[in-house]
């Protein structure tokens, strides 16, 4: 990229200021014994042209919207269109959530984003008994299409697209929404949305798994092929390393772990009959925007890169839009502290800067309070107003990629790169994914990664300001959100008052001929759908599904 | 004679998969020299009970972020003491607001460690309480 006898001098030049760099750190030492990235990745005091010497522009970042999009999905990007505003929202009964929902969409965020409680991410009803105490707690209490209904009311679904986080009982929430969206007269060819759907990560970091992962894996691929067919504008799956980070990884192994689990996904979809470039557009990716700001935007450019290269090499996609990395971020939770809430506001700010420049397509914001409780809504809308300022007032949105070309985010990116394949290479030693997780090895690395960084915190080499430096004593928020405790009672009514309004022969029927077609290969989701259709619970659906394919056992790894 | 080591039950109750701190806990409590039992996710009171029983254990460290602690946390006091375990400590850790903790300490639960704890502390805290 630069001329022979230009780099020939800057080399020389190079070595003599590296003399003269030595002279002054004994008059200026360096603050800390070493500097490197929250992936151990060393920190040079310069980079210079020679950090790139054999780099290949058209190679290794082309252009924007073109193979192999290391500088973004689309040619314009925010030039076009801002990233999606889409905060996750969700806590007590559909009723509540509603409300926030309206709210938030009157504030001016542009897409929605639902968190569901504990029993229905698991599959359980609000009135069995391992639903204690968790009804309508970190997400809103859905158990059945009564609710969904309620959730929805006065939304127009061809207006807003909707992102789910569900995953074990994904086929049954999405059912719920089509069910929805028809008796809206909304034409599924246009609806628009995302289910997570990424059951790998629940076994390695989430914990959100109902069945073993077979038939799980089953299920991801009838909703792809369904989807295909039916609701060409929905996003699949949300292959998601946001949760993998949250749980201690570095950036290097939440990138290597998550195109790990996105390739056993590939797999089994082309072992299924269908053809990567039938799916692989639809599939999206959910990544976290955690503290080191320069190493995060590096590892959104380089998982762009990384994900074009396996669809295009290793599967041999032909469709450019199977080999595009298109992402969703949440800031990190993990960074949030509970000490000085209001600090959290500058670190929610930064982080979705380094998503912004990362390019992607829609962001999440956390609130400042989330150490201490669920949001409250003025953290909320605080927490909407950071991104709105990130997105519009900056001019960061007026240019793709306005890192590209640094030599020091070029020579991260790089290193990011080859870190992570040398991550999938031993995944795939391990046999692939899904054995690598059965192994443990996914959650060995991410815990030692976890207990690392907390060693780090307490012997204060890692500062997290109120935590382990400028301490100050000081009382929480008294405006925190408090939880309605009427909630579990307020969904055990409804059930009972849906078992008894419902057809309860066309709820036998539709769950019987979902139980012998669990027992083949046919797709699922048709038969989910009548069940929904007929009002069926989700504890119903998946109770009949936890008797054909058995429930996942975790492995306990210390 | 060597001193005879501290058996820990570090456990995840209610659904909630969120099993950092645990883990991190757990391995701290191990690198101080004591023994733990690490239950894994979604574990309910009476099971929690059960396991302490079984692993004659001294110390009961529950991890919980869901926001389900005023119902699940007291059941593991009460039936610990209703079989006779009631000397057994009761920790916990997790996003729990202050305003919450009296209450959970008058039913039994020793201590609450909330979020930026260093480990050392809680360490201490054990040690304190069973020497």
């Amino acid at each position: 990229m630069f001329k022979d006898e230009k780099m020939q001098e800057l080399k020389e030049k190079m070595a003599a200021w590296e003399q003269s760099l030595q002279k002054s750190l004994e008059k200026r030492p360096e603050r800390k014994p070493d500097f490197k990235t929250d992936s151990y990745i060393p920190v040079e005091t310069v980079y210079t042209p020679l950090d790139l010497e054999d780099f290949d522009y058209l190679e290794q970042l082309g252009l924007p919207g073109e193979y192999p999009f290391t500088r973004g999905v689309q040619s314009n990007l925010y030039r076009g269109r801002l990233f999606t505003m889409r905060q996750y929202a969700g806590f007590g009964s559909a009723e509540e959530t509603n409300k926030r929902f309206r709210y938030l969409l009157e504030q001016g965020q542009t897409g929605l984003s639902i968190a569901f409680d504990l029993p229905t991410q698991i599959g359980y009803d609000s009135d069995h008994s391992l639903a204690r105490g968790e009804v309508g707690k970190v997400g809103v209490a859905i158990d059945s299409l009564k609710d969904m209904e309620i959730l929805f009311d006065q939304i127009p679904l061809d207006q807003v697209t909707t992102s789910m986080t569900i995953n074990s009982p994904a086929a049954i929430i999405l059912a719920m929404y089509l069910a929805m969206a028809e008796a809206q007269g909304v034409d599924l060819k246009q609806l628009g949305g995302t289910i997570q759907n990424d059951i790998l990560k629940e076994y390695v970091a989430r914990g959100t798994y109902i069945f073993p992962p077979e038939p799980s894996m089953r299920l991801i691929t009838d909703i792809f092929a369904y989807c295909g067919e039916k609701v060409p504008s929905w996003n699949t799956i949300s292959i998601s390393g946001y949760h993998i980070r949250e749980a201690g990884s570095t950036a290097v192994q939440e990138i290597a772990f998550t195109l790990a689990n996105g390739i056993a996904y590939v797999d089994t979809a082309i072992k299924a009959g269908m053809d990567v470039d039938q799916f692989g557009p639809r599939l999206s990716f959910f990544f976290n925007a955690h503290q080191n700001f320069f190493e995060e935007i590096a590892k959104f450019r380089a998982a762009r890169r990384i994900w074009a290269k396996i669809m295009k090499e290793r599967f041999g996609a032909k469709n450019p839009r199977s080999m595009m990395l298109r992402f969703h971020t949440q800031t990190a939770g993990c960074s949030l502290t509970a000490q000085q809430p209001m600090v959290n506001i500058m670190r929610v700010a930064f982080q979705a800067l380094s998503a912004c420049l990362g390019g992607t397509q829609s962001l999440h914001t956390n609130s400042y309070d989330e150490a201490l409780a669920l949001p409250s809504e003025h953290a909320v809308l605080m927490a909407l107003r950071t991104q709105q300022v990130v997105g519009y007032e900056l001019g960061v949105t007026d240019t793709v990629d306005p890192l590209g070309g640094s030599y020091f985010v070029e020579r991260l990116t790089d290193q990011i790169e080859a870190q992570v394949f040398n991550y999938i290479d031993q995944i795939d030693k391990l046999g692939g994914a899904v054995r690598a997780i059965e192994q443990g090895f996914m959650q060995k690395e991410i815990q030692q990664s976890a207990y690392e960084y907390q060693k780090e915190v307490e012997s204060n080499q890692r500062v997290v300001i109120g935590v382990n430096k400028f301490v100050v004593q000081q009382d929480d928020p008294t405006d925190l959100l408090k939880m309605d405790p009427t909630v579990a009672e307020r969904q055990e009514e409804k059930l009972k008052k849906l078992r008894e309004e419902r057809q309860g022969q066309q709820v036998a029927e539709t769950l019987k001929k979902l139980r012998s077609a669990a027992q083949t290969d046919e797709n699922l989701m048709p038969l989910i759908l009548d069940a929904v259709k007929a009002y069926a619970t989700i504890g119903e659906i998946c109770d009949v599904l936890r008797e054909v394919f058995g429930e996942f056992q975790q492995q306990v790894l210390l | 004679m060597a001193e005879k080591k501290i058996r820990v039950l570090v456990g995840k109750i209610g659904l909630d998969g969120h099993d950092r701190g645990a883990k991190v806990i757990a391995q701290a409590f191990k690198d101080a020299g004591m023994e733990v039992i690490y239950t894994g996710l979604r574990q309910t009171p009476e099971k929690i009970v059960e396991t302490a029983i079984q692993e004659d254990v001294q110390v009961v460290g529950l991890s919980i972020l869901s926001g389900a602690h005023m119902q699940l946390l007291p059941p593991v006091c009460e039936l610990l003491r209703s079989q006779g375990a009631g000397d057994i400590l009761v920790i916990a850790g997790g996003v729990i607001p202050k305003e919450d903790i009296s209450f959970l300490k008058q039913a039994g639960v020793a201590e609450v460690f909330t979020p930026g704890t260093p480990t050392g502390l809680i360490i201490n805290f054990v040690k304190d309480h069973l020497s």
